[in-house]
């Protein structure tokens, strides 16, 4: 399976944006080599924007060119961007509803050797909670492509979550990226697996794995974890009648939670959560990072069987 | 360049007393809000919106116009005086400020407000916007000006010095920041709660076009806004030393007045003091 990081895909993204739209600009707080919005900058020097080491005043300089009239992507890793700018983040992006698109990478635990500091579990959390915030995960780079330009076309705050490692590409060129709509890649009947950025290819995985035991596992892109497509979540509760959520994020806040949220009011049906316990990463490789904090296709596996045990009790 | 004529600063004159008197009356209303900032700002607002800038209240959109943004926010109703005296919205709504419902927020917010540029009150945004805004004109080469108001408490946000910063490596000669020099923030004054002195050296330092005025007088005021007009290349920041309180003499330089309203009698007198029997 050919590989892409969603980083690179937005890079080049962004490129072609710049060429359809002259109201774009790219903002970014002297990582542009590692968000790659370097790209954008080769190509339009004139709309590109170095905050330097000033996560506060990108996301402040965003706000002015936004209300000025401008499409702003303001850059940098996703733990700055959301922690470091955070009130910013509220007060000048979200609560005067403006057009800035805040596209960070280096998202979650795979960011690797750089250790815990450097490593955002808590992001989506932060972004989903503020009013005005949309929040998007994509799962690959074509799905990320698609999303660049999908956000565009929305009217205010944009949280874009991307990462550091090539995953496995997911769709083609064909694909359709409807914000707020989940997409449903493989149907199933005996439970659902919902999951966002890296680990959707995971829960592909998973189901083949799962299916060989006969078990039907449906599988969900919910690429936009705000607003959340809730009458997808409710058709799956009522489908499959137990619902496993995975993301590379903190358990609090993230995906997780906002699929329990619509499961618990409008159909409830056991939910198992996977993702971080409430704990900040360290250093190591990815693939050593997410068998450490229990983000594999075993593990999906294994906890699906668990949560048909708990579904066949309940039921 | 504006011309600076005697007819000029009359005018500018008696609009900073009717701001001052609708700021009186406001605060009074909403029995809360920040008074005494509100106040040692008038004069500066009145020269931006009476002389200065390019703005038409019937188009408060458009693209040319110049921009202001409050970055110290709870001189609200200060911004929101000015704004209704200049026809933007009906006198009258003043008397909502702090009412639930009311576009007239404790802080401003351009989604509620007609000429209101820039949604502010968090201390140290307002000028990074301003810098936002400053670089939109830049890249679609427009003419238009940005102007921002700063508290001298409010430079103790490190947000401020990021972009100050970014103003000079920009060369941002489109962007003017007053300084309302009153030296009060509320636990204090400003030398001894955090001293953000010797502030004209520190603008300096980062490269700014840095001019001092008493910020109570309109044609200093008159007179630094148009030597920014001829500085090229750098942003200019205008040093206002002013008095916290500025008009009522119960108010003037008294700390408790950062964050008060005054009651119906000190509106009364306040008002009185300003020309207005009621």
């Amino acid at each position: 399976m050919e590989k892409q990081a969603t980083r690179d895909a937005y890079g080049k993204a962004l490129v072609e944006l710049g060429r359809k739209y002259a109201d774009v600009v790219v903002l970014d707080a002297d990582l542009s080599k590692s968000t790659k919005t370097a790209d954008f900058a080769k190509v339009f020097p004139a709309r590109f924007i170095n905050a330097g080491i000033a996560e506060q005043n990108l996301m402040g300089m965003a706000a002015g060119l936004a209300a000025a009239g401008k499409v702003a992507y303001a850059s940098s890793f996703a733990i700055f961007a959301t922690g470091r700018a955070f009130e910013i983040v509220r007060n000048s992006l979200a609560y005067a509803s403006l057009n800035v698109k805040i596209c960070a990478t280096h998202a979650g635990i795979t960011v690797g050797e750089d250790g815990g500091s450097h490593q955002s579990v808590e992001d989506i959390s932060l972004m989903r909670s503020v009013p005005n915030m949309c929040v998007v995960v994509p799962a690959d780079g074509m799905s990320t492509a698609k999303a660049v330009e999908a956000i565009y076309h929305r009217a205010g705050p944009v949280y874009l979550r991307l990462g550091r490692p090539a995953v496995p590409n997911l769709y083609d060129e064909n694909m359709h990226f409807n914000i707020g709509r989940g997409i449903e890649l493989r149907p199933g009947s005996d439970v659902t697996l919902i999951g966002c950025g890296i680990m959707v290819a995971k829960c592909l995985e998973a189901s083949e794995i799962l299916a060989r035991e006969g078990i039907e596992a449906a599988v969900v892109d919910m690429h936009t974890i705000k607003p959340i497509d809730r009458e997808l979540i409710v058709r799956q509760a009522r489908e499959t009648g137990a619902i496993l959520t995975a993301e590379e994020h903190t358990v609090l806040g993230g995906l997780g939670s906002a699929v329990c949220e619509v499961v618990c009011s409008e159909c409830p049906v056991p939910v198992e959560r996977m993702g971080i316990m409430d704990l900040f990463g360290q250093s190591g490789t990815p693939d050593e990072l997410l068998a450490y904090y229990g983000l594999t296709v075993d593990r999906i596996v294994a906890n699906t069987r668990l949560l048909l045990q708990k579904k066949s009790r309940i039921i | 360049m504006r011309e600076i004529t005697e007819s000029a600063i009359q005018a500018v004159s008696s609009k900073a007393l009717t701001l001052r008197q609708d700021i009186i009356r406001m605060l009074g209303e909403a029995g809360s809000g920040h008074t005494g900032g509100s106040l040692s700002s008038a004069d500066i607002i009145a020269c931006l919106y009476f002389w200065e800038m390019n703005i038409d209240p019937m188009q408060p959109r458009s693209a040319e116009r110049d921009r202001f943004v409050l970055s110290k926010g709870h001189a609200a109703p200060l911004l929101y005086a000015a704004l209704a005296e200049r026809g933007y919205f009906p006198k009258s709504e003043l008397l909502r400020l702090r009412k639930l419902g009311s576009p007239l927020q404790g802080h401003p917010d351009m989604r509620k407000v007609a000429g209101v540029d820039a949604s502010t009150g968090s201390l140290g945004q307002g000028v990074s916007w301003a810098v936002g805004m400053a670089l939109a004109a830049k890249i679609d080469g427009l003419d238009f000006r940005v102007y921002t108001l700063l508290g001298d408490g409010e430079i103790e946000e490190g947000l401020v010095w990021e972009a100050v910063m970014a103003a000079h490596h920009y060369k941002l000669d489109n962007l003017v920041a007053f300084l309302d020099h009153n030296r009060l923030q509320i636990d204090g004054p400003i030398c001894e709660v955090m001293s953000p002195e010797p502030v004209a050296d520190k603008f300096r330092a980062f490269g700014w076009e840095t001019l001092s005025v008493d910020g109570h007088d309109h044609r200093q005021i008159m007179e630094a806004l148009n030597k920014a007009r001829t500085i090229a290349g750098r942003p200019t920041i205008i040093i206002a030393d002013t008095v916290k309180g500025k008009g009522c003499s119960f108010m003037e330089n008294k700390v408790e007045w950062h964050g008060s309203a005054p009651n119906k009698e000190q509106t009364s007198q306040a008002l009185a003091e300003l020309g207005c029997y009621e």
